[in-house]
């Protein structure tokens, strides 16, 4: 009886919770709905007393928001790609080879590991500035395509694949290459799938250099163009927090069709007690 | 012979990756101590400027103001983030059901992007009929106003703070408390242990690594605060919420001096640094490893 009893007050604390978490989102849905007058009143109401659905495209139609999305998918779809491969490849080699100076290799990219990205974003700025890069995609995509956060990441998983599985592999006449793409990718999707996830999302939700980088509509994404929003229309609440709306959708339908892999990938890590 | 052979495939292997390292990461963190030294606005020719941004750094008002107002940031939002995290983790460890449903929905603040809902949170700390003060009135207390208050301004952007975060600790907590062996709480209660006992003796080390790693990631991201502050205070009331960051980016693309910003991102990286190398150390004492 008094576990039946604290089962429910647990069920219950759990759903006031959330509920009163939720609220931040909940209203900025339903203030995207407002009508002009009731969204800028002085005293904000809750509910909608009239829907206006209109205040999407309204807001399609004020700033070129179709096209900030489509830059945002590009930027953080080319740095995640990038970032994979690239970091797949080199993991695969200070996991699994012998060269000289691997340890020492791994030692300085271990070391960049806790350095802020905004000691890099002066050079970075600079470099990109020189190779005419401002407001074109290898600009904004090239210098976030290559961290050690990655390397770091897929290497821990591939340090935990037997070898004995590559090896027989090897055994067959598979060279590194194939004995990689046939055996240690196949095996460590979850891994690659976590880090590109955690990669779009932070990358997704990026403002310091796209602001710096872009500086027009060619190249700009939503998290700055909805700045642009609210400069070029004081603060009409109602299409701002519709934009707003429609550039979050992406990413929690993204967020949670992946969760299970997200939710695994810290599993895997080796945060659990253990 | 095949020993070289291997170290080719090797460098084969790591060189897409080691290119654009050297070129966008090692080189860029070599150069910001290059350009620290200079007289630089991007336009004219730079000129040698020796150990000058970093002196500067002593007399200038908005430097120590943003340096306090990240530590002021960083010692309130870090615990309650964590405190947070654990107390909901511990809740939805309680044997639920329908723990998936309520993980994926208190993820979501975590999942939204940042920029879109610190306008929400403008909206919601409307001064005199924001919800917030809304909520607060029925209490009876007169609420301030949030972000133009010397005051509250920080504390308003601390709470957003701490409800956008609080999801990613929760996650890794609960992957922690689920990893648990039952039976060590078991033997706990044959033995007569009181659960606030079991949770010190038993969840709390077991769970310590999980904790080490929220901290450490906590304290180095609130460092680097950015996003919030910018849209939601602009860095105001006078330099109330300037951060750090939100400095870095003024001195070096609203001011153009790249010297001094390159000068002001190096101090950035020191205090990181120095934190983490002291939580590392404190770590060998605290945080319990199996083995």
């Amino acid at each position: 009886m008094t576990t039946e009893i604290r089962q429910k007050l647990v069920v219950f604390t759990c759903f006031l919770v959330t509920a009163v978490t939720l609220v931040p989102v909940v209203m900025m849905v339903l203030v995207a709905f407002q009508s002009d007058a009731e969204s800028m009143a002085a005293k904000p109401a809750f509910w909608p007393s009239n829907w206006h659905p209109e205040n999407l495209t309204r807001a399609f139609d004020l700033v070129p928001l179709g096209k900030y999305l489509l830059n945002t998918i590009y930027f953080a779809a080319g740095t995640t790609l990038l970032e994979t491969v690239t970091a797949a490849l080199a993991a695969y080699a200070f996991a699994r080879l012998n060269f000289p100076g691997r340890r020492w290799l791994f030692g300085v990219y271990l070391a960049t590991l806790m350095i802020p990205s905004q000691v890099t974003l002066i050079p970075q700025f600079v470099l990109v500035a020189k190779l005419h890069g401002i407001d074109t995609w290898p600009g904004m995509i090239l210098p976030h395509a290559f961290t050690a956060i990655g390397v770091f990441l897929l290497r821990q998983f591939f340090l935990g694949i037997p070898r004995d599985y590559e090896e027989a592999a090897r055994l067959d006449g598979a060279n590194r290459w194939q004995a990689f793409v046939r055996v240690i990718v196949p095996l460590a999707v979850p891994a690659i799938a976590t880090l590109a996830v955690f990669k779009f999302i932070g990358q997704w939700n990026n403002l310091l250099w796209p602001l710096v980088i872009s500086n027009s509509d060619a190249t700009r994404t939503a998290s700055v163009g909805l700045q642009v929003f609210q400069d070029t229309n004081g603060t009409q609440w109602n299409l701002l927090l519709m934009a707003a709306t429609v550039t979050t959708i992406p990413l929690i339908v993204l967020f949670f069709l992946t969760q299970r892999w997200f939710v695994r990938g810290i599993t895997m890590s080796g945060l659990g007690g253990r | 012979m095949w020993r070289r052979r291997e170290a080719l495939t090797a460098w084969l292997f790591i060189l897409p990756s080691l290119i654009g390292f050297l070129i966008f990461t090692a080189g860029p963190v070599v150069a910001a101590g290059a350009i620290s030294l200079l007289n630089w606005n991007l336009f004219s020719a730079p000129t040698w400027a020796g150990l000058h941004n970093f002196a500067r750094l002593g007399p200038d008002p908005t430097f120590w103001a943003a340096l306090g107002n990240t530590a002021y940031f960083t010692l309130v939002s870090v615990p309650l983030t964590i405190l947070v995290s654990l107390v909901l983790a511990l809740l939805l460890n309680q044997g639920l059901q329908r723990i998936a449903v309520f993980r994926s929905l208190l993820l979501l603040p975590y999942a939204t992007i940042t920029v879109a809902v610190a306008f929400v949170w403008i909206w919601l700390y409307i001064p005199h009929d924001g919800l917030v003060n809304a909520v607060l009135g029925w209490f009876g207390i007169d609420g301030p106003s949030w972000l133009i208050s010397d005051t509250w301004a920080m504390p308003a952007l601390i709470l957003m703070s701490v409800w956008k975060s609080f999801g990613f600790g929760m996650v890794v907590f609960l992957a922690g408390l689920q990893a648990i062996p039952q039976q060590l709480y078991e033997a706990g209660r044959v033995d007569g242990t009181s659960p606030w006992n079991s949770f010190r003796h038993i969840t709390l080390p077991m769970l310590s690594p999980a904790l080490f790693f929220v901290i450490v990631t906590s304290v180095i991201g609130s460092f680097q605060v950015f996003d919030q502050a910018l849209i939601m205070t602009n860095g105001g009331p006078g330099t109330r919420t300037t951060t750090l960051v939100m400095y870095i980016y003024r001195t070096g693309f609203e001011n153009y001096d790249q010297g001094y910003a390159a000068a002001q991102s190096l101090v950035l990286f020191a205090f990181i640094v120095l934190i983490t190398t002291t939580q590392f150390l404190f770590q060998r004492r605290l945080v319990h490893y199996d083995n």
